[in-house]
């Protein structure tokens, strides 16, 4: 009796090794853990995009939950991404900083005025270094700071209303 | 024989055209300045242990993402600036976490991916080394054990009548 139960071994391997496999299909291998969640936004001091001689730091992002979406006008998705980000800044209050990713000034503004401009500003990062401080590899990226100006959550991709409602709404609550 | 030369003329052009496209490519590629061998070196071996993160299965030194060419201008910014390797190294894995490596570091996350192998390797030999004591402890018993001289008798008498 014994000697029969261990003719199953092979099968329970192969049940356990299928449901890993399995669950390994789900998974997204180009979404990276960021390595900046739980340490402070990366200092910076840069212009906006309607305003070439604002400094703003850091320190700015602070006092509330917000919204950090890197975005430029080369970016396809981005554009995919934007009216579900006009609608969040509208409908929810939440404020949203923008971080312009290797742009131009007269496109971006262009961008702002075509498809409305959901950013209490948008910082404008030419050369990409910031971004490059922050770990973005892709635009569109979406990141929660929260009120110490701690960054709390990267999301990488298009925010539709399903990835707000189901994903992001509920990280922002959580550090709010 | 007259079709040779028909073929010839096209692989000519084809290998014509692969040359001028070969340096055409190469030509995108960015020229870099260094101020002495020994940072080139350095450069070359870092682009080439850094992970590209959008393409995730090139290094920095053979992706033409956007993003690779940014993190090869930081290395090349950061060895002329004087740091070491492996402040480029923990400098970009600040920022891109252990993705960036190609060899992941050794740290209780990975101790399945560096050591599971072995484990199973030693498995293995475990397994084969019990079943191959069991095979041989078995022939052994049969061999003593298997006839009685009843058997044998009985063995016997059968083949005799056999033969007759």
């Amino acid at each position: 009796m014994k000697r029969r139960l261990i003719l199953f071994i092979p099968l329970i391997v192969a049940l356990v090794l299928g449901i890993f496999l399995w669950q390994g299909l789900k998974l997204d291998p180009r979404e990276l853990p960021s390595a900046l969640v739980g340490k402070p936004f990366p200092q910076f001091t840069l212009s906006t995009v309607k305003d070439e001689n604002a400094a703003i730091t850091q320190d700015a992002l602070k006092g509330e939950v917000s919204l950090v979406n890197v975005w430029a006008t080369w970016c396809v998705s981005c554009r995919q991404e934007h009216p579900e980000l006009v609608r969040i800044a509208k409908e929810t209050g939440i404020p949203i900083y923008g971080l312009n990713y290797k742009d131009t000034r007269p496109e971006a503004i262009r961008w702002l005025d075509e498809y409305l401009d959901p950013y209490r500003f948008s910082l404008f990062d030419a050369d990409g270094r910031v971004g490059l401080d922050l770990g973005v590899y892709g635009a569109p990226e979406t990141y929660i700071v929260d009120k110490e100006g701690i960054v709390r959550y990267r999301f990488v991709g298009v925010i539709d209303r399903n990835i707000w409602l189901n994903e992001l709404l509920p990280e922002v609550n959580k550090w709010r | 024989m007259a079709l040779i030369p028909a073929l010839r003329w096209p692989q000519w052009l084809l290998a014509l055209s692969l040359v001028l496209s070969a340096s055409l490519a190469q030509a995108t590629i960015e020229a870099m300045e260094f101020r002495d061998d020994g940072l080139k070196e350095r450069y070359q071996k870092l682009a080439f242990i850094l992970r590209c993160p959008k393409c995730q299965n090139q290094n920095i030194i053979d992706s033409d993402a956007p993003i690779a060419a940014d993190l090869r201008q930081q290395v090349h910014r950061l060895l002329h600036e004087g740091y070491e390797d492996n402040e480029i190294i923990d400098f970009m894995v600040a920022r891109y976490g252990n993705f960036v490596l190609y060899e992941p570091p050794v740290n209780p996350l990975t101790y399945l991916l560096w050591y599971g192998p072995f484990v199973l390797v030693g498995i293995g030999a475990l397994v084969m080394f019990l079943l191959l004591r069991g095979r041989k402890k078995n022939t052994q018993e049969s061999e003593t054990t298997a006839m009685s001289d009843a058997d044998r008798e009985r063995l016997n008498n059968l083949l005799k009548d056999k033969r007759n």
